[in-house]
């Protein structure tokens, strides 16, 4: 069965050429893509994913709101019971890597991060999460 | 600097010449020999307190020009105390919530001497009229404001997705803009056109260039169906264009540019007035283009693209800053930035004479092959529109044309770094010294957040509620009726204190909120 994968565009950020752009490149990868639209809120995020029965939830983020949006997201999964992983794409300091994991995002994939790197992350992920 | 003497502009006696029509070498005859372009550099974060300081510094450093950026809740006309807005106050530009925080972005600046951009653009008519109120209570009157809104709504819809009203509604906030700004507002200009964006979503540059030009005649078309004519508004549009990393190509875009819209105002929309025919534009360089390995490479694609839009002929240039691709710039970063437009304009020499490239075999065909497939643009354009740019322009956002056009784009160019056709160096080659220690970035916290929050708790505390209560109800009646210009009701509105949200949300409950079918 193939991987199936959120992603999602939360708050106000309407950049959204990085997203399409992985969407597609995934999909290429033999994923199924679930493209939630712009301006959701971390609530409305995590219930698609619940909804959707997805493997993996990924956040696409170049406004700076990361540190205060993606750990809401992972907030609200883990309210709904769900322990799908999420991981972070888009303009992200490396400064902000420790926080965002202490919060249990998966992985952030910052610019240039190849089509490969992503679907071999979501890949282990994904193996990880099915034990 | 060996002394050759060299003439301003070089050319055959019988040839085209820069301050000619069609002016695809450039508006002026002399050009940057008589005035440099304006190094115009974008400012604004945290409180609209701290913005004030900076352009203050701005323009003790001998800034003439402000150009103010906003945050997003303000971009998507929502209030610091919105929920949405959560994480996002004060980020990536300044907050500005009311009339309030207007007088605290330019006090003791005088607006009669100093020009403002502001990059808005879905609450464009609320932020002029918090502009204008605050203005006129600081003794300049409106006639005597100059400056620009960017206010093209289009190009949100295509490509920046910050939009809150739908396609047609916000096209009428723009009418009443333009008509407003052409009775009272004589130093203003109503439009920056922007391919900007368009680009950085992943438009090619013909894509840029032909979307432009075709949202710049769709906005002509809006002002003649309210009954404006084209020399009244032409000559008050500007153009913001891209300036990306493929050299030659920028060039010929900036060059077609200024020949079609020429050509096309005169022809197509019967412009008579010289400054109509004349294409006006800023240049940024382009954001994409940046990389996050090895960084300090971004000062020298700045510096290439920079070139690219001085010798396009540009008007004014931001160059962005080396870091970018890790967060908003460090002051060392945008001063380094700004020292590169120094070092063209000061050091090059390519200042010295207009269109030094006019003539070149392969830069004239280039640029007639880029207007050649622009107009092959706007005849699909104007296919969907059954002969309107105006209507072809709404018709290509509401079916997703304009945007499944730009993902495409989008998705081509990064297959083409995925397998290597294009390099971009430090990212799929020449990856040694990637390893690097990171660069000093600057860090923004919630405190501004924050303190913008208590900010506008203590100016709902302060107004009088009533009065408020009465300029949002005339508000909302003048948005039913699509006759009514809505900018005086704003200025009302602004002057009663109520808050930027209030005045969209108003409007949200008669013209409604587009929502775009998401679409891979």
């Amino acid at each position: 069965m193939s991987v199936r994968v959120l992603v999602a565009k939360v708050g106000l950020d309407g950049h959204d050429r990085g997203i399409k752009v992985v969407a597609r490149l995934l999909r290429d990868a033999g994923m199924e893509v679930v493209y939630t639209g712009l301006f959701q809120t971390p609530e409305t995020v995590a219930s698609a994913a619940v909804q959707e029965d997805v493997d993996v939830v990924g956040l696409s983020m170049l406004s700076g709101a990361h540190l205060t949006l993606a750990p809401l997201v992972v907030e609200a999964l883990r309210e709904r019971g769900s322990d799908v992983p999420v991981v972070v794409g888009g303009i992200v300091p490396s400064n902000d890597l420790d926080e965002l994991r202490a919060a249990g995002v998966a992985a952030v994939f910052g610019p240039g991060a190849s089509a490969e790197e992503m679907v071999a992350t979501i890949n282990e992920l994904v193996a990880a999460r099915a034990g | 600097m060996s002394g050759i003497p060299l003439e301003a502009v070089y050319g055959p006696p019988d040839g085209a010449f820069p301050g000619q029509f069609p002016y695809t070498r450039g508006l002026h005859a002399s050009m940057y020999r008589s005035r440099l372009w304006t190094m115009r550099m974008f400012a604004g974060f945290g409180t609209a307190i701290d913005t004030n300081r900076r352009f203050k510094e701005i323009i003790a450093a001998g800034g003439t020009g402000l150009s103010t950026a906003f945050d997003m809740p303000t971009l998507l006309g929502l209030d610091s105390d919105d929920p949405m807005a959560r994480g996002e106050v004060g980020r990536c530009g300044v907050a500005i919530d009311s009339l309030a925080d207007m007088r605290d972005l330019f006090a003791g600046i005088d607006l009669a001497t100093i020009t403002t951009s502001m990059t808005i653009n879905s609450p464009a008519a609320v932020m002029l009229a918090l502009f204008v109120a605050h203005a006129e209570e600081a003794g300049v009157s409106r006639a005597r404001l100059g400056g620009t809104l960017q206010n093209d709504i289009l190009k949100e819809y295509q490509a920046q997705k910050e939009f809150v009203f739908p396609p047609r509604a916000s096209m009428r906030l723009v009418r009443d803009t333009i008509a407003f700004t052409a009775a009272e507002m004589p130093k203003w200009n109503s439009i920056s056109v922007s391919g900007y964006h368009i680009r950085e979503a992943g438009a090619t540059a013909v894509e840029e260039l032909a979307f432009t030009l075709a949202n710049g005649f769709a906005y002509l078309e809006l002002a003649r169906e309210a009954g404006l004519g084209v020399d009244e508004v032409a000559p008050r549009l500007s153009f913001f264009f891209n300036a990306h990393i493929d050299f030659f190509e920028e060039i010929a875009k900036y060059r077609a540019a200024r020949q079609l819209w020429a050509t096309w105002t005169r022809d197509h929309y019967g412009a008579i007035d010289p400054r109509s025919h004349q294409l006006r534009f800023h240049t940024q360089t382009a954001g994409v283009s940046l990389t996050a390995q090895q960084p300090e490479l971004n000062i020298a694609r700045t510096a290439l693209e920079a070139l690219a839009g001085v010798l396009g002929g540009t008007q004014s240039l931001h160059t962005n800053s080396m870091d970018e691709a890790l967060a908003l710039p460090s002051e060392k970063a945008a001063r380094i930035a700004l020292r590169t437009q120094q070092v063209i304009a000061y050091e090059s020499g390519v200042v010295h004479v207009a269109d030094p490239l006019g003539g070149s075999y392969f830069v004239e065909e280039l640029t007639n092959e880029m207007a050649r497939q622009a107009e092959v643009i706007f005849d699909e354009i104007l296919a969907m529109g059954a002969g309107s740019m105006l209507e072809g322009c709404i018709r290509g956002i509401e079916e997703n044309w304009f945007q499944g056009r730009i993902a495409d784009s989008a998705y081509q160019l990064e297959r083409s770094f995925n397998d290597g056709t294009r390099i971009v160096v430090g990212v799929n080659d020449f990856l040694e010294g990637n390893d690097d220690k990171d660069l000093e970035i600057l860090r923004i916290t919630n405190a501004d957040e924050t303190r913008q929050r208590e900010r506008l708790a203590s100016v709902r505390r302060g107004r009088d509620e009533a009065a408020v209560s009465a300029a949002l109800e005339t508000l909302a009646s003048d948005a039913t009726d699509p006759e009514v210009n809505l900018m005086p009701a704003l200025i009302n509105a602004a002057r009663a204190q109520a808050t930027l949200g209030e005045m969209m949300g108003t409007m949200e409950k008669v013209f409604g909120r587009h929502v775009e079918v998401p679409t891979l």
